[in-house]
């Protein structure tokens, strides 16, 4: 497609009048027309190679021996139509949880992240609170934290504390882990923020507090908020996990389902839900990232 | 509020006799690199101190230590007869009466340009809203920016940012202005437009300290220029004597070597 440089239309530059009367250059026509031409190439590569690729796995799962066993098991449309209401009204539990969740979190979090970037002696003990706190619950698979809040607690018999919904121990499960993961986030925010704008915020008098509140914060934030909205997609996931202390949300909804007749639909079913919910959520993401100008590698003319 | 009282920067008592500013015996090192070594220099009301030297000869250091946003090794540092080493001093206040100017603008991107000077006049100094932009406004305006109020830093070129950031340390009425390097990150075109705002600025006497590698506005402006080498203030003297004839030799080469590449 290269083409040699056509010396037979030098054009001497002329003093353009305005931009106004630009037009586009015979050899600005065939670049463009070269592009659009790789565009079209490129579209129909991808749609070749998207079909061949799914072709070969469908044929490969479907030809397989078990497949009409696993296809009544899994993929029955009856028992999918059956178990719906069910495992959709679990769902609303689920989301529920996770805005609660989500917002306790943030604040946990940033407060957490604030509390590690205090300077001071006075501040010691907060700052080491702070740290063990984010350590431990980062540690920690968040299956233990639920089953020890989940049976610990009750087992306790403090009043007040022990006698709650369950659901109130599997949101506080989820708040001690997802709030650490979080405060690291913030606090990696935090730390991304170049000194200088510490410095110049100190320079005009403000206090260390004022210089965290209206100089740093502000900037730590909208750095975070990708990975951020990340955490959130995995929270709302993860709030199915609450399923295994009993409370009846999607997954338990569909677990019951299956109970009767060992048919696991209901659970392809809990999952198309839950993926319905984070793909929304992980667009946000992404549009939230690029309105800030990351379009990451993939992004500009190379 | 609580501050509120120290707006009014003039009215602190200056004594008229003695220097707004004294430095004795400053030092100040970052590990084992000794960057000032027994500094002395004497800034009086109105007058316009240059700091000359190469590249990591302390100029920055000396002028972060007086805005305290380093902590001296040694020596004393004196404002208007108060000891601002003194590690009682409250330096929120101190700092909002020295405006400094850094080399890299640091303006604060997130907010408008018009946020950026309101921001102390609302928080340290506790001035109503409309009050703090009414200042802002008139600074901006001073600095030929007022039109650019509503605009975001990183939407204004290299000198309209620095000029920004003159507005955002004038606007709490320092007695003393610092400059860092203020011209040293941008192009020649538009270091004269801030060098232009500095000269207006000494007219109206205000008080500067400024480094930088400009040596003609260094030979038109300085009441005094000082050579900084290896930390030490080896040469003090009026701009003709210590720019056309001074009397160290490393003053001589250092001087040299700049008229070698063209900036003098």
């Amino acid at each position: 497609m290269a083409r040699a440089p056509q010396p037979s239309t030098p054009a001497a530059p002329s003093v353009s009048s305005a931009g106004a009367n630009w037009q586009p250059s015979q050899l600005q026509r065939q670049r463009l027309a070269y592009r659009r031409g790789r565009t079209v190439r490129s579209a129909v590569t991808a749609a070749l190679s998207t079909l061949v690729l799914l072709a070969v796995l469908i044929g490969a799962v479907t030809s397989s021996p078990g497949w009409p066993r696993v296809h009544e098991t899994f993929f029955n449309w009856d028992k999918a139509k059956d178990s719906f209401p069910a495992v959709a009204a679990g769902l609303w539990l689920n989301i529920r949880v996770m805005l609660i969740c989500a917002v306790i979190v943030v604040v946990l979090g940033l407060a957490l992240a604030i509390l590690r970037t205090l300077r001071g002696p006075v501040f010691f003990p907060l700052r080491m609170f702070a740290a063990a706190y984010t350590d431990l619950f980062r540690g920690l698979p968040l299956i233990l934290v639920l089953l020890l809040l989940g049976f610990g607690v009750p087992a306790l018999s403090l009043g007040g504390v022990s006698f709650q919904p369950v659901v109130v121990y599997g949101g506080a499960a989820l708040v001690l882990t997802y709030s650490a993961y979080v405060a690291e986030v913030f606090r990696a925010g935090i730390e991304s923020v170049h000194p200088s704008q510490r410095a110049a915020a100190r320079s005009l008098g403000l206090s260390n507090a004022q210089a965290l509140r209206y100089v740093v914060l502000p900037q730590a934030v909208r750095r975070v908020l990708p990975p951020l909205l990340n955490d959130f997609v995995s929270l709302q996931k993860d709030s199915g996990l609450i399923s295994i202390l009993g409370v009846i949300d999607a997954i338990r909804a569909a677990q019951i389902s299956t109970a009767s007749d060992f048919n696991y639909t209901p659970y392809i079913v809990a999952g198309f839900l839950f993926v319905c919910l984070t793909i929304p959520l992980t667009r946000l993401t992404d549009w939230v990232a690029r309105r800030q100008g990351w379009y990451g590698v993939s992004g500009g003319a190379v | 509020m609580r501050r509120r009282s120290g707006f009014e920067a003039t009215a602190d008592p200056v004594p008229a006799d003695g220097p707004l500013l004294s430095i004795r015996h400053l030092r100040k090192s970052f590990d084992t690199n000794l960057v000032l070594d027994d500094v002395s220099l004497d800034v009086d009301s109105g007058d316009c101190v240059v700091l000359i030297g190469a590249s990591g000869s302390g100029k920055s250091t000396l002028l972060r230590c007086v805005n305290l946003l380093e902590v001296v090794d040694d020596g004393v540092i004196t404002l208007a007869g108060v000891d601002v080493t003194d590690p009682r001093v409250d330096a929120d206040r101190v700092r909002s009466r020295v405006g400094i100017v850094f080399q890299a603008f640091n303006l604060f991107p997130h907010l408008s340009v018009l946020a950026n000077v309101t921001l102390s006049p609302m928080k340290v100094h506790g001035l109503p809203r409309a009050e703090a932009e009414e200042r802002a406004l008139a600074m901006l305006e001073r600095v030929g920016l007022s039109d650019k109020a509503a605009a975001k830093p990183d939407e204004l070129s290299g000198g309209q940012q620095q000029r920004v950031a003159i507005a955002r340390a004038l606007v709490n009425s320092p007695v003393l202005m610092l400059l860092d390097e203020v011209t040293s990150a941008l192009d020649p075109e538009l270091v004269g437009e801030v060098l232009s705002l500095l000269r207006e600025l000494k007219d109206e006497g205000m008080t500067m300290l400024i480094a930088t590698h400009e040596m003609g506005f260094a030979r038109q402006v300085a009441d005094t220029v000082c050579f900084l080498d290896g930390g030490r203030l080896l040469e003090v003297g009026p701009p003709e004597q210590l720019l056309a004839d001074p009397r160290e030799p490393r003053t001589r080469q250092f001087l040299a070597r700049i008229i070698e590449a063209g900036r003098l």
